[in-house]
């Protein structure tokens, strides 16, 4: 086989997994969307907060260390322990309920029936907050985020692969384990909404508010719960990036990566999220390799949009979201 | 008591039709035009022009071209950044290819160019709506971002890739380039936000403003009550772009004078000036011009308490920061989602009955 096109299907291989990634993150928007209707613009925010809080907790960080020495003089940084991965995920997932309970009870439960660009605003406000209190509390230096996760080359595809073509891929053991976690926790997500009787609620509510609060479901639980998963969705989201490329301000910024896979895919559909990934995935990897050499690089950072606006305009609903229907 | 309608009789239709109909806020708006373009000038210096005038005059355009696209026609629209980037490019490019032709004509055209590219990203707001739309306005942002980085011919082919304003005068008097003095480069902003405003309060209270409003309200129905909604919300791209260029212009001329594209009109600018709009009031000229006031003092007050009283560390001081500034815009979309212009008519409505509760 030709090297162009061997490099090409590697590429293809690599945006596939760098797709499910993105999808990680659009699954916490479309969770929320869909539960409550608003557009939480803060879940890559969310992303960095989970995994700052779980580094500061791994790490034994005192929270708000510098806030405290600033004010009192004092001079305290460390706990003096390391707690394993799997307690302090345990843990920040406990944070992460708090979290989402604070939110509803402190700004989404004063804005009901609010205008959906309203809502829109005030989680933008909840993301500069929250990106201005995880930086106090466990500071704003990049950090290493090593849960025990395998990292590196793949060196079974690597051998595989060269004993198939002469060529040896390169594929990333944390993208792998990323994809398979990504698949059961979509897999767990569907059961959980279809089988258990929160998730039923989760649907119902989804569906219609006002119905469901008619036969008595707790809309007030179900929006705590929603954000928690979603929380949990970001805690997943910010491992696998945290342990890609550090615990830092950019992680944040996966935000605006997950938006175009929502717009792909729909706001409403949790396949639509996958599959609107995988195809942003590969669609921005192959596109730079193949036209960014000529135009002078760095297309990732628009390629998605583009791609998504595109599509938009044929498709006004994303590929799976609910048909719109206007009346006068 | 202090704030009355009453006893003040028109008796012509121009009376009727004019911008203040009632007298007091009339006289109010030449008090606040005589005191911006005779007192504040002779009073300033370099440090509130450039912390608080300046950066508050710019974006007061920028919020005003945004409003007319997101309170008055209901495209949200994320691209603010991108489309002043635009201004600021096209301004750039034409002082150095035109250096004979007055700085004026040239902040106007680039607004005419960024209008044109306006248009062209609001082509698909045709299609698309709400949120899906807000998205979509994205790929202006980083598209343009993007182009004005990698395309040599933008920046001049000069090795940092930033762009940086030639001095150029109006009447004799430096406006732009390092030997600027406060006043004049303040002068020339007032100018174009005092024409600016007056073009938009006109525009949205005539037909063309209705038309938007009609679309705002509910496309389908504008649209069969005979508003054409392809013009409409075209126009609303091409009115609020122009705004939105000249305030890009203006903003890399005057202001900065030398930007790096991501830095100076990346995101963080377009979410900005739609915070403005929105804390400020939708729908609302005066509410732009609160919203940028209240963001652009807003930073300016907390880092002078917070570093210059308490003594903190400023990394310290930026985080706590943006809490505050998240914390207090939540704060008012839930006190208040109509913004400033909103609690404008509400004070005026206290003030019209004062002293008597009913």
């Amino acid at each position: 086989m030709p090297d162009q096109l061997l490099f090409g299907m590697e590429v293809f291989l690599n945006g596939l997994m760098a797709g499910v990634l993105y999808a990680l993150v659009a699954l916490g928007f479309v969770l929320i969307y869909k539960a409550s209707g608003v557009f939480n613009y803060a879940q890559g925010v969310m992303a960095l907060f989970a995994a700052l809080t779980l580094v500061g907790i791994m790490e034994g960080q005192v929270p708000f260390a510098h806030l405290i020495n600033a004010t009192l003089g004092t001079e305290i940084h460390h706990f003096g322990w390391h707690l394993p991965g799997i307690v302090a995920i345990l843990l920040t997932m406990g944070v992460m309920v708090l979290l989402a309970w604070a939110v509803n009870h402190f700004v989404m439960r004063h804005l009901v029936n609010q205008e959906p660009i309203i809502l829109f605003m005030a989680t933008i406000g909840l993301a500069y907050f929250m990106e201005g209190f995880g930086d106090l509390m466990w500071g704003s230096d990049i950090k290493k985020l090593d849960v025990g996760l395998p990292q590196g080359m793949s060196t079974v595809i690597d051998e595989v692969t060269y004993g198939w073509f002469g060529y040896g891929f390169f594929i990333d053991n944390l993208d792998i384990v990323a994809t398979v976690i990504a698949a059961l926790l979509v897999v767990a997500l569907t059961i959980f909404s279809q089988y258990s009787k929160q998730g039923r609620a989760l649907r119902a509510v989804a569906d219609d508010h006002q119905a469901a609060l008619s036969v008595g479901i707790s809309l007030k639980f179900i929006w705590v719960l929603v954000w928690s998963i979603a929380g949990f969705v970001a805690l997943v989201a910010g491992i696998m990036w945290g342990t890609k490329s550090g615990v830092q301000f950019s992680l944040s910024l996966i935000a605006l990566k997950a938006l175009p896979v929502l717009m792909l895919g729909g706001f409403t559909s949790i396949p639509g999220a996958i599959v609107g990934g995988l195809i942003i995935g590969v669609g921005e990897k192959l596109f730079e390799f193949i036209v960014g050499p000529m135009v002078g690089g760095a297309t990732e950072n628009w390629f998605a949009y583009v791609l998504a606006l595109l599509f938009l305009v044929f498709r006004p609903q994303g590929l799976f979201g609910e048909k719109i229907i206007e009346r006068v | 008591m202090f704030y009355r309608e009453s006893g003040d009789f028109k008796t012509s239709y121009v009376e009727d039709n004019q911008t203040f109909p009632i007298k007091f806020d009339r006289y109010r708006y030449y008090f606040v035009l005589l005191v911006a373009f005779l007192l504040v000038p002779v009073l300033i210096n370099d440090y509130w022009v450039n912390a608080v005038f300046m950066p508050f005059l710019i974006y007061a355009i920028a919020a005003i071209g945004l409003n007319i696209l997101v309170g008055y026609c209901g495209q949200v629209s994320l691209g603010t950044g991108g489309f002043m980037a635009v201004g600021a490019y096209a301004c750039y490019k034409l002082m150095t290819a035109f250096p004979e032709v007055s700085i004026f004509i040239h902040v106007l055209l680039a607004g005419g160019i960024t209008a044109f590219v306006g248009v062209m990203f609001g082509l698909p707001s045709l299609r698309i709506k709400g949120f899906y739309l807000a998205v979509a306005t994205l790929a202006a942002q980083f598209f343009l971002v993007w182009l004005f980085n990698r395309v040599p011919w933008f920046y001049n082919y000069s090795a940092s890739g930033q762009i940086s304003a030639p001095e150029r005068t109006v009447f004799g008097v430096p406006v732009t380039g390092a030997s600027t003095d406060a006043w004049a480069s303040y002068m020339f902003c007032l100018v174009f936000v005092t024409i600016s405003a007056i073009l938009a309060r006109n525009l949205t209270r005539g037909s063309v403003g209705r038309k938007w409003m009609a679309i705002r309200d509910m496309d389908i129905a504008a649209e069969i009550i005979g508003v054409d909604p392809l013009r409409a919300k075209l126009s609303a791209f091409a009115v609020s772009s122009f705004f939105i260029g000249v305030s890009g212009a203006l903003f890399f001329a005057v202001y900065l004078g030398a930007v790096e594209v991501g830095e100076a009109f990346g995101i963080t600018k377009s979410f900005l000036v739609l915070f403005m709009v929105i804390i400020g009031g939708l729908g609302s000229i005066f509410g732009s011009f609160a919203g940028a006031a209240f963001l652009v003092l807003l930073p300016v007050l907390l880092k002078n308490v917070l570093v210059g009283m308490l003594g903190w560390p400023t990394d310290l001081a930026a985080h706590l920061e943006f809490m505050i500034v998240g914390a207090l815009i939540i704060t008012f979309l839930i006190a208040e989602p109509h913004g400033l212009a909103q609690l404008w008519r509400v004070a005026k409505e206290k003030l019209r009955l004062w002293p008597f509760p009913h």
